[in-house]
């Protein structure tokens, strides 16, 4: 009993994460229904932001608290994260909208690829570690949480909860909805559809930062490969939670955490991916819009 | 006095089928004009044209004295044009409630419970439905939603799209009272497309006739609904 609680709570950190990362594929579908596989990079990148300034902070401030570190870490890795978004969309996005459908995937996937072996060049292609930033451990009840668990766990509902807030309460949440329902409709009323569309793309971006920067205090590693897989597992989150849904991108985050780290403690680790694809397509077969995703069909 | 909207000799294409051939339109400030044709006409892109979506590619539309033929839809939307477009599109997973947050995004809200209320007492059916998604409303209040909506943005012109389609005879009459009210009381100017030449008409200063994405016919209201020709096409055995 006490193993399975702990492994539920290993899955609900790595879970945190892939919500996180998943929110920008989600939400960059829903507003312009295209798959941004260069957002996998996009975490990469925030992971690596986050590394470069951790040795900067380090090495010009000694001594520097944890927390402090931690929040210009985070802050610095959501500006160049969201920036590097925003100027893919500019760039490979936009000038493509409108063309067939197959257009936009092509040059993100070259997007993804472009991204990764760039950093591949500048920073090399070996695993950079750093010391561990977060190192206490606390015994609950026998079960042993660390308190990296608990800053992701923690973080990832604050800033979940920051953002239902914007989508749901702001003017500018109100805009995004009102562009993925209908995007003409929501420029005859006078929102500026594109800019829109790229705060989307920023908004996604900084939480995939987020998530980057916790990965990298989780693991205490960056390797410029890291955008495929956790890339991959969150694009899977994001379609088992209901693609375009938000609420489902953190569910199916969190399953996907969860089906991950069970599977790894009761049958065998090297199978983890293969388990959680193959519930993936079994959820897909029963339910084609995922978890929480609308059916197609609307009433006009 | 100079019009409020002046669309001078305006070809709009969809690719390369011509929609709009040379379409010459005026709407004076406090008037309510409008644009009687059949089903396919091109009623509807005239509409969409003047705001911008899709451009029209020879020709131009001026409003207030503006040339606004180039300008993005929701630049022309910001200079107060409203539009209650074909279709309503309503944004089916928002409230009815949202839906007119929408329309006045303009201000910012600033004066939402204002406005709010004015389109409450306008629609009062709106008012019940106030938290439920505009998807699941009725064709006739997706109606009123969308018209609430455009009044919501303050416009100095107000473009309705068929506001009657779809809709029993008593709530276009309804709707129409409306209208002719917010015309009366406040100088509202209205550009309205119709196939429904008969309320149109009678509710309308002017009308225009037209046929295969050219003007055929312009008038007064009661001339246009006195003459023999658009009798024969729109009306006889057209009208309820």
């Amino acid at each position: 009993m006490v193993y399975f609680v702990q492994q539920l709570v290993n899955g609900l950190t790595l879970g945190s994460i892939y919500g996180m990362i998943a929110i920008g594929y989600t939400m960059v579908y829903g507003i312009i229904g295209m798959i941004n596989f260069a957002h996998g990079d996009i975490f990469m990148l925030g992971s690596f932001a986050a590394l470069i300034v951790f040795l900067i902070l380090t090495t010009l401030f000694a001594g520097i608290p944890v927390v402090l570190a931690l929040l210009v870490m985070m802050i610095v890795a959501m500006l160049l994260a969201g920036l590097w978004n925003w100027t893919i969309e500019r760039i490979a996005y936009r000038p493509l909208r409108g063309s067939f459908r197959l257009a936009p995937l092509i040059t993100a996937i070259g997007m993804s690829i472009a991204l990764s072996n760039f950093i591949q060049v500048v920073q090399g292609p070996r695993n950079k570690p750093i010391p561990p930033l977060v190192n206490s451990n606390y015994q609950v009840l026998g079960i042993s949480i660390s308190l990296k668990q608990i800053v992701i766990i923690v973080v990832t509902a604050v800033l979940l909860t920051i953002f239902w807030y914007i989508v749901n309460k702001t003017p500018l949440g109100r805009a995004q909805r009102a562009t993925e329902q209908d995007r003409k409709m929501a420029a005859l009323l006078g929102i500026d559809v594109d800019r829109t569309i790229s705060i989307t793309f920023i908004m996604g971006a900084a939480l995939a930062a987020v998530a980057g920067t916790m990965y990298l205090m989780y693991y205490g590693v960056s390797v410029f490969t890291d955008g495929f897989i956790p890339g991959v597992k969150a694009f899977t989150a994001a379609v088992l939670g209901g693609i375009g849904s938000l609420p489902g991108a953190v569910l199916g985050g969190i399953l996907i955490g969860l089906i991950e780290s069970l599977w790894s403690a009761y049958f065998s680790i090297a199978y983890k991916d293969v388990a959680t694809f193959v519930i993936l397509a079994v959820v897909l077969i029963f339910k084609p819009t995922g978890i929480l995703g609308r059916p197609e069909v609307e009433k006009v | 006095m100079s019009p409020l909207l002046h669309v001078k000799g305006v070809e709009t294409y969809y690719g390369n089928i011509r929609a709009l051939g040379g379409v010459d339109v005026v709407v004076e400030p406090g008037e309510i004009v409008c644009m009687i044709g059949a089903n396919g006409a091109g009623k509807s892109t005239l509409m969409m044209t003047i705001c911008g979506s899709p451009q029209a590619r020879t020709g131009s539309v001026i409003f207030d004295g503006q040339d606004i033929t180039r300008m993005p839809t929701h630049e022309i939307a910001r200079l107060r044009i409203a539009q209650s477009p074909e279709g309503r599109r309503i944004f089916p997973r928002m409230t009815v409630y949202e839906n007119l947050q929408m329309g006045a995004s303009l201000d910012n809200l600033k004066y939402f419970n204002e406005d709010i209320e004015k389109i409450f007492t306008l629609f009062p059916r709106l008012k019940e439905r106030q938290s439920q998604r505009g998807g699941t409303l009725s064709g006739g209040e997706q109606q009123m939603l969308s018209i609430g909506r455009a009044l919501m943005a303050r416009p100095k012109l107000l473009l309705l799209d068929e506001p009657s389609l779809g809709l029993a005879p008593l709530i276009v009459k309804g709707i129409f009272a409306a209208i002719k009210k917010l015309n009366e009381e406040e100088g509202l100017t209205v550009f309205l497309v119709e196939q429904n030449a008969f309320a149109a008409l009678k509710l309308s200063h002017r009308g225009y006739v037209m046929v295969n994405g050219q003007v055929t016919m312009s008038g007064g209201g009661r001339e246009l609904l006195a003459n023999p020709e658009v009798r024969a096409a729109y009306l006889e055995g057209g009208h309820h």
